[in-house]
């Protein structure tokens, strides 16, 4: 009777249950944030008495942007929808004469004399105006960036059968173990030595 | 035999509680991992563009954070509407990059202060004027990993 009389015991044998349920409910819904972007390295000061090096007008791939986003490559106005397809066309191009030290064995482009001899001497160079919005320029680096992506997967899938893109994220994911990373450093590597980023920045022009 | 009678249509007995303590620990220590503290408050309209070629950026501690934006609605007035950067906690012109960048970089250990990237968090209708400042200032200061943060997505919704 005495036991009625105060306040009933409420059973607890499900609170561990309750809390499991809470426990896994966060696990998988929590996303432990990772920022991701666009990685660039910018180019050093140089010394100012150093002359530039000579590249051959061919070899270099323009893109302008002007303050309404419209895109000027290689002195005609482009859609920025063709651009990654224009990019690629002239990084794959391997315009020079078979035999010659600058041949290029896998590229698969026209091979017209007039535009780069070898992935290996193209370069990019990016200019745009201090009012262009940077919504556009990181469209501008994005696709950029993907012609070369587009390139690396195609060596990549030749020579190894897997994607360089997915190559290079393991490849850089930390929990990835050492000796596979010690494998993929060598194929990554080599594959972006067959198609190295030469993405060249002008100083922004002011008019 | 009245005795276990009795037991059958008695309450139902208390369950113990004993290990509810663990499992609250065991929460507690689940969400100190992974919960990661703000830093800076953002002052600065901050809406990414979208980009598909993305990497990701691993070991925040290796990461020294720009943000460039709009001021947000309650410092429009004293700041205006024109894109600013926010360095930690305060706003601040382009020629205080160089200066922040370095300090930064002092803080962290020894062995890290060579890795280190720069990541640009700016607003989509920034001008790449400003952006222009801050590489600049980012090479007089030789941190020249950069990364431009951006969400994944197609990259021709910017445009938009």
């Amino acid at each position: 009777m005495a036991r009625r009389a105060g306040a009933p015991e409420v059973s607890a044998g499900s609170m561990a249950d309750i809390a499991f349920l809470l426990l896994i409910f966060f696990l998988v819904t929590t996303t432990i944030e990772t920022d991701a972007g666009l990685d660039r390295m910018l180019p050093p000061m140089e010394p100012p008495t150093e002359a530039p090096p000579i590249i051959k007008e061919k070899n270099i791939f323009t893109v302008n942007i002007n303050r309404n986003g419209q895109l000027l490559v290689e002195n005609e106005i482009l859609s920025i929808n063709d651009l990654r397809e224009k990019a690629m066309a002239f990084l794959d191009n391997g315009g020079a004469a078979s035999g010659s030290p600058d041949y290029c064995s896998y590229c698969k482009g026209k091979r017209n004399a007039d535009s780069s001899d070898n992935p290996t001497k193209a370069i990019i160079s990016l200019k745009n105006d201090r009012e262009t919005k940077y919504s556009t320029y990181i469209t501008v680096q994005n696709e950029l960036v993907g012609a070369y992506n587009d390139l690396r997967n195609r060596e990549a899938k030749r020579l190894y059968g897997k994607d360089y893109v997915a190559m290079e994220a393991e490849y850089l994911n930390p929990e990835t173990e050492d000796s596979v990373k010690e494998e993929l450093k060598d194929k990554v590597t080599r594959i972006q030595g067959l198609f190295p980023q030469k993405l060249s920045e002008a100083e922004t022009s002011s008019e | 035999m009245s005795k276990f009678a009795k037991k059958k249509d008695g309450e139902v007995p208390a369950v113990s509680t004993a290990s509810l303590p663990d499992i609250v620990f065991m929460l507690l220590f689940f969400f100190m991992t992974v919960t990661v503290m703000k830093d800076s408050s953002l002052k600065v309209e901050n809406v990414l563009p979208n980009a598909s070629e993305v990497k990701k950026l691993e070991k925040k501690d290796r990461v020294i954070y720009i943000y460039v934006g709009k001021p947000t609605k309650e410092y429009e007035k004293t700041f205006g509407t024109e894109p600013k950067i926010q360095l930690n906690d305060k706003f601040a012109s382009p020629s205080e990059v160089g200066d922040y960048i370095l300090m930064e970089r002092a803080k962290k250990p020894q062995e890290i202060q060579n890795v280190l990237t720069t990541a640009l968090k700016v607003d989509k209708n920034a001008n790449m004027g400003l952006i222009s400042d801050i590489k600049q200032e980012l090479r007089k200061v030789n941190a020249l990993k950069v990364n431009y943060t951006t969400y994944e997505g197609d990259a021709f919704n910017n445009l938009q």
